[in-house]
């Protein structure tokens, strides 16, 4: 019995860790594009503005930034909404509207495409305020010196700002990861079949077994050896980067 | 021919103007020192000369050749300022050095990222142009230590060492001792000395006015944003003409 349970939670557990692995592959690049969309100032009509004097709509006009406005926009409506109900419509509303019924392939890898999906954007939103929170922490004097010395913006960022900026944001991110570990579960609403729902499995009956509540106690041991095991790992990132301040 | 001709400098933040009508020259390996109270501008111009700020109107030539001017949009373009910063070095108030990087790597890094970019020099000759430099600044054996294991006063003259990497026309000051302790101050007004010495052309934002008087040799009084009297640095320290600078000055006799 012992076997039988380890092995599906076993296997539900590397479809969770498979889940969080493709969505910090995707929500961390991501997030960074979403960061710098954040913080973007082109305005296309600035050109409306010229001195103090301009009157109201020019001002407002001249001052509006369209990438950063979509950006915030995006990042206020991903957070502001819960992530399951953004697993549920991007999983079940489009089968409603298509002509050619769900586009998500059937079966577990369908599941899993729109949990990826729907975790790498969520995720994304909360990283790139994490970012925009850690560059915008770095003095502006880092980046006048960089100027000042002739370097190119790009190479400012990668050369100055982003080693300080990651520094900066190691406790925060240690605790999306740690999150994200145990949101992954939130996935078995569309029936992905992660560690929760492996668990459960054998209370409502599975395998042959079923009212055995112990395997639900243990999908815990799963998730805090997981856990551990990133704490272990933030704890120490934080010191390899103890070397400057 | 004087290295640096600035003409009718006018720079405005909003409805105040910082800058108006700022005009004077530079000859080659001279030191110019700006005084005046807070806000009277100083830091603005070093800044509008190191394109960190882009002045409203008038221009900037450095050897004859017009590196901004603003009735000509050509000479405002992004691109080219990269390449026309270069003209000059500027050393902050607060150092502004790349915590992440040791002393040397703080000094060699712009000229390493120039040197891949264009070709030229290999790496180990920029390192050791480093050294040197660092050697110059009194700080040989401090080439291997990161920002925060060294004094102010030692950071900044990395931080000089840095500007001085990329061998500048004009190195430029925004007042360099103003953070440190009076013990620390000495030490870098020392290394600015040593490199009027060497007939470095250089601009000094300060408020040591023994500093000014004996190191450089012109001085500039800046308030509200206009020069009010420029000329002979012992002359305008000790016999200022104008009203505003005796004013100024008496501040600092009191001391």
């Amino acid at each position: 019995m012992i076997l039988t349970v380890l092995g599906a939670l076993t296997e539900g557990f590397l479809s969770t860790l498979q889940l969080f692995a493709v969505t910090l592959l995707g929500a961390v690049p991501l997030g960074l594009v979403l960061a710098f969309g954040s913080m973007n100032r082109w305005a296309p009509l600035g050109f409306l503005i010229h001195g103090p004097e301009a009157p109201a709509w020019r001002q407002i006009l001249g001052g509006l930034r369209p990438i950063n406005l979509v950006c915030r926009f995006l990042i206020w409506i991903i957070r502001g909404t819960p992530l399951m109900l953004q697993l549920i419509i991007l999983f079940y509303v489009p089968g409603y509207y298509l002509k050619g019924g769900s586009p998500w392939p059937a079966g577990q890898n369908g599941r899993f495409l729109a949990a990826a999906i729907a975790f790498i954007i969520n995720y994304s939103c909360y990283f790139s305020e994490i970012y925009r929170g850690g560059i915008q922490s770095v003095p502006v004097g880092q980046q006048e010196a960089g100027l000042v010395l002739g370097m190119t913006k790009r190479q400012i960022f990668f050369r100055v700002t982003l080693l300080q900026m990651v520094k900066r944001i190691v406790p925060p991110m240690s605790n999306e990861f740690i999150t994200l570990v145990k949101d992954t579960a939130i996935a078995r609403i569309i029936s992905y079949q992660e560690l929760i729902w492996a668990g459960y499995a054998f209370l409502k009956g599975s395998h042959g077994y079923s009212g055995l509540t112990w395997p639900l106690f243990f999908t815990g041991v799963y998730y805090l050896c997981f856990t551990g095991l990133l704490t272990w790992f933030f704890g120490w990132l934080e010191r390899r980067l103890d070397y400057f301040r | 021919m004087a290295i640096l001709e600035v003409k009718n400098l006018e720079k405005h933040f909003g409805a105040t103007r910082v800058l108006d009508d700022i005009s004077f020259s530079l000859e080659e390996g001279q030191a110019l020192s700006v005084i005046g109270s807070s806000g009277s501008g100083k830091t603005t111009l070093l800044r509008c000369l190191n394109f960190l700020e882009q002045p409203d109107s008038g221009s900037i030539s450095v050897r004859g050749e017009m590196l901004f001017d603003a009735a000509d949009p050509a000479t405002r373009r992004e691109e080219t300022v990269r390449e026309k910063r270069l003209h000059f070095g500027l050393v902050f108030q607060n150092f502004n050095l790349f915590p992440q990087y040791t002393a040397l790597k703080n000094v060699t890094l712009a000229r390493e990222l120039l040197a891949k970019e264009r070709g030229g020099e290999d790496k180990a000759s920029i390192e050791a142009a480093g050294r040197e430099l660092l050697a110059r600044m009194g700080l040989s054996d401090r080439a291997g230590h990161y920002p925060h294991q060294l004094s102010g006063g030692q950071q900044q003259r990395v931080a000089i060492a840095r500007a001085l990497a990329l061998r500048p026309d004009i190195l430029c000051f925004d007042e360099p001792t103003s953070a440190l302790d009076p013990e620390l101050t000495g030490e870098v007004l020392r290394v600015i000395r040593q490199l009027a010495e060497e007939k470095t052309t250089m601009i000094i934002v300060t408020h040591e006015m023994a500093f000014a008087r004996d190191v450089a040799d012109q001085v500039m009084f800046m308030d509200g944003g206009v020069i009010v009297e420029q000329g002979d640095a012992r002359q305008v320290i000790e016999h200022p003409q104008e009203e505003r600078t005796r004013r100024f000055l008496a501040h600092y006799a009191e001391k």
